[in-house]
């Protein structure tokens, strides 16, 4: 009985009734007759799709500046990395001078731009969060909306020469959302996109079984970078961020300076950012520009708060946990309000309520307990 | 030597103190003269848009007088208003008792919000902004699901211009034409008049009574109200002057005439009282003096033919502007009242407002409230101004523009005035109407104008809100946590 409620009181509230809500949605929609294997892989594919995003919270938190909502500036380092390597592709002619091996280096290369301006605006983000403690939050929201807006005018300017990228005809502007097929679409998760552009020794990354596609190839990649992410916050740099994160006065008095670190944890934070969003868009197979990433930073950080974590503590199980609810619930409401009754934009709607009552509940836990 | 020095020095503060004001305007005098566009157009727009939006940032100002900061909150004001715009719209009223039920139906919603969303920001104290922010989108689901799902899902409705061809779920735009469009736009000047001859009429016999009963004691002030209520209605009574007063719109020629003789009357009363209880001391009418012949020469600037053709060109909506005015008196004077100064005090400090007796939960929850109603209301002179009712975007960004506008003006996170608001709107609406145009002689290009304005309007919020967390840290900075400043 005991172990019952201690089990109860870890799982939380509102952890248990989306997690029942998530279990009541798979079993109605295997029962509406809807293949379990297809629902289990867009729930895969869709989990491992916002993972990284919601991956970059965790340090946040961890070093002290709480829900990094501003964890658009690390999306938008990570889209012009993006487009920048698809420009360069296309102006070397990748495609015809290294043939499978195009995609790879447009990708490594999109990751590798989307990573340095990522470490250079997140230090500077973290300089301005340093000056704004207490307020975090709410500046990191609206620093986030400026970020976007900013970048909206940034799409609009660049002139182009790739026609994957930017408006036919047009001179001047990329387009909503530019299709990645020609380039690292698909790379590490699509099994007709890895047949058809890959040599056969490079299939096993992603393949099907039976119904069921197991994107292996993102599943490393995911499972690389949270074992990264986990294996830094054993490491003394880590223990002394969180420790930042913690209890600022004891960690200055041991010597540590806090500052530093939280500049740090930002910096990681925009750039795991960075890394999401070129991930994100790989499975997705589109980039998507101008107001898209506006409120992802929100789904990322309900995320993590419905995986358990509070604006004080994130752990990589709070990751993998709460992404795979989030997003399951919305892969499985699709079929399941369509069947039921048919308003196709029922899970939208859903979202929104679900990620800002989870943000809200977190919000009201943490400043009431503090009084 | 020494004086010329403090006056520089003032200048220097005043200027300092008023900076995003003044960066703005320049960058709005800036997209004027690159936009090309004419005075008549922009003044015209600035207008109709001052019409629309004051009231519901003026709605912003007692949750910071109360330390609540910015509220993001009023999107949920908007939203009452908007479940009352549907139904009144729905049953088929229209005109102003349409709105009059519209106000009926939003005002004891709004409170009930007002309230759940006071008791919330009760529980998050420090950190109100961002969950009035986050609040706003939750309530913005919530609203979805009641205007996707639960009208036609669950209420039966049958209404085939309002909902969508299934029969659930209510259309994406409602148009308000023949409705409730200029429902409080269109109200004459003359019914105007009569109204308030009727109330200050009737409050004046309730007075009567009480004085009668012995629990009131009349005095002048309420005489001359009276006098002066009953005079403006007989002059109203008069032919000539009834033509003018039956029409619903003001030229802003004579609007600003009016207001130029109130100003006036204002500082020559001022004048007279000065020199009754002062005597000698000539120094204190220097002021209403000045402020007569600023007033002098405005009159004098109509008369060059490009400002008297704006001035003829631009017709002003009355009401509006009356219960903009009435809010901001409303604004002005709750100060002087007890509940007035206890916000004040919670907003000052929550423990010293605590220490001296007042119920400091109470009181932000009462701030909320009023800040709510207002927004609803805010949000009815909108809808009815603007003609179509955008049944799922009409509330989404008005919080963010409506803040955006405040800080513009000069407000902060901890301090606003009606004067501000004003002066935000203006020049925040100047921007939004010139951006486009500007940007397309610019960059060749209006939409890059268009991402501008909604770029300032987000960034001026940024900055604003890191300034002031800033300042906040700067005077929180304790010994015990002396940090290392690097850069």
């Amino acid at each position: 009985m005991k172990s019952l409620k201690n089990l109860y009181e870890n799982i939380g509230l509102p952890r248990l009734i989306i997690g029942l809500f998530f279990v009541f949605l798979v079993v109605t929609s295997i029962a509406l007759g809807f293949s379990p294997s297809a629902i289990f892989s867009d729930v895969v594919r869709r989990w491992l799709m916002y993972g990284t995003l919601v991956l970059a919270m965790v340090p946040g938190i961890q070093s002290g500046i709480g829900l990094n909502f501003g964890v658009s500036l690390g999306i938008s380092a990570g889209l012009l990395g993006s487009v920048l390597a698809m420009e360069i592709s296309f102006l070397r002619n990748w495609p015809e001078v290294l043939g499978a091996g195009a995609a790879w280096m447009t990708l490594l290369l999109a990751l590798f731009f989307g990573v340095i301006m990522a470490a250079v605006l997140g230090t500077a983000y973290g300089l301005l969060l340093n000056r704004v403690k207490g307020s975090e939050m709410t500046v990191s929201t609206y620093v986030g909306f400026s970020v976007i807006a900013f970048m909206n005018i940034v799409w609009l300017s660049l002139a182009f020469k790739n026609g994957e990228l930017s408006w036919p005809l047009q001179g001047q502007g990329l387009r909503n959302t530019a299709s990645l097929a020609g380039s690292f679409g698909g790379l590490l998760s699509n099994p007709d996109t890895v047949s058809a552009t890959q040599p056969p020794w490079l299939h096993w990354l992603a393949f099907r079984i039976g119904d069921f596609t197991l994107p292996l190839g993102l599943i490393l990649v995911f499972g690389f970078l949270c074992f990264a992410v986990w294996l830094f916050f054993r490491s003394k740099l880590g223990i002394a961020m969180s420790g930042a994160g913690e209890n600022q006065l004891f960690t200055t008095s041991s010597g540590i300076n806090v500052d530093r670190k939280r500049i740090q944890g930002t910096a990681i934070s925009t750039v795991l950012g960075a890394i999401g969003i070129i991930l994100y868009a790989q499975t997705y197979g589109f980039l998507q520009l101008y107001n898209a990433p506006l409120m992802m930073g929100f789904a990322s950080v309900a995320s993590i708060l419905i995986g358990g974590a509070s604006v004080k503590r994130a752990k990589i199980s709070h990751v993998l946990i709460g992404t795979l609810l989030f997003q399951g619930i919305l892969v499985t409401a699709l079929p399941v309000v369509n069947e039921v009754i048919e308003i196709g934009t029922l899970p939208e709607v859903l979202r929104i309520i679900i990620s800002n009552g989870i943000i809200l509940y977190a919000l009201t836990k943490t400043k009431g307990g503090n009084q | 030597m020494n004086k010329a020095n403090s006056f520089l020095k003032k200048i220097g503060t005043a200027l300092f103190d008023n900076k995003v004001m003044i960066a703005f305007a320049a960058i709005c005098l800036a997209a004027i003269l690159l936009s090309g566009s004419s005075l008549s157009f922009i003044v015209d727009g600035v207008f109709t848009r001052i019409t629309r939006n004051t009231f519901t940032v003026l709605a912003l100002i007692i949750p910071v007088l109360a330390g609540l900061g910015l509220n993001f909150g009023i999107v949920i004001g908007a939203v009452a208003a908007q479940v009352a715009v549907f139904w009144v719209v729905y049953w088929g009223f229209s005109g102003f008792e349409g709105m009059m039920l519209c106000v009926l139906i939003a005002t004891p919603l709004a409170v009930l919000f007002g309230y759940l969303v006071g008791r919330l920001f009760n529980r998050v104290k420090g950190a109100e902004m961002i969950a009035g922010l986050i609040l706003g989108f939750f309530a913005d689901g919530l609203y979805q699901l009641f205007f996707l799902v639960v009208i036609g899902g669950i209420i039966p409705v049958n209404n085939p211009k309002l909902i969508i061809a299934g029969g659930v779920g209510v259309k994406n735009t409602i148009d308000l034409t023949g409705n409730l469009k200029y429902a409080i736009d269109s109200v004459r000047m003359a019914d105007i008049i009569a109204a308030f001859f009727y109330l200050i009429a009737a409050v004046t016999l309730v007075k009567l009574i009480l004085h009668f009963l012995k629990k009131y004691q009349l005095n002048k002030g309420d005489l001359i109200s009276l006098g002066i209520a009953g005079l403006l209605f007989g002059i109203s009574l008069i032919p000539q002057v009834g033509r003018f007063l039956s029409t619903d719109r003001l030229g802003l020629l004579n609007a600003l005439i009016a207001v130029l003789v109130v100003l006036i009357v204002i500082q020559v009363v001022r004048i007279i009282k000065i020199l009754r209880t002062e005597k000698g001391n000539l120094r204190k009418i220097v002021r209403p003096v000045l402020t007569i012949l600023v007033c002098g020469l405005i009159y004098g600037l109509t008369y060059l033919p490009e400002i008297e053709e704006v001035l003829l060109f631009v017709k002003l909506p009355v009401l509006p502007f009356l219960l903009i005015a009435g809010l901001c008196w409303f604004n002005h004077k709750l100060l002087s009242t007890r509940l007035g100064q206890n916000m004040r005090t919670v907003g000052q400090s929550q423990p010293v407002a605590m220490a001296s007796g007042i119920d400091v939960d109470k009181t932000r929850v009462i701030a909320m409230i009023i800040s709510t109603v207002l927004a609803s209301w805010g949000q009815l002179i909108f809808l009815q101004n603007i003609g179509t009712f955008s049944t799922y975007g009409a509330h989404t960004q008005i919080a963010q523009f409506a803040i955006a506008a405040l800080l513009v003006g000069g407000a902060s996170v901890q301090k606003a005035t009606n004067k501000q608001a004003i002066i935000g709107i203006i020049l925040f609406h100047t921007l939004f109407i010139v951006a486009p145009q500007a940007g397309k002689q610019l960059f060749n290009n209006a939409q890059i104008g268009e991402y501008f304005r909604v770029f300032v309007s987000y960034g001026v919020i940024a900055l604003s809100l890191a300034m002031h967390a800033w300042k906040k840290v700067k005077k929180e900075d304790q010994p015990g946590t002396e940090l290392v400043e690097q850069e």
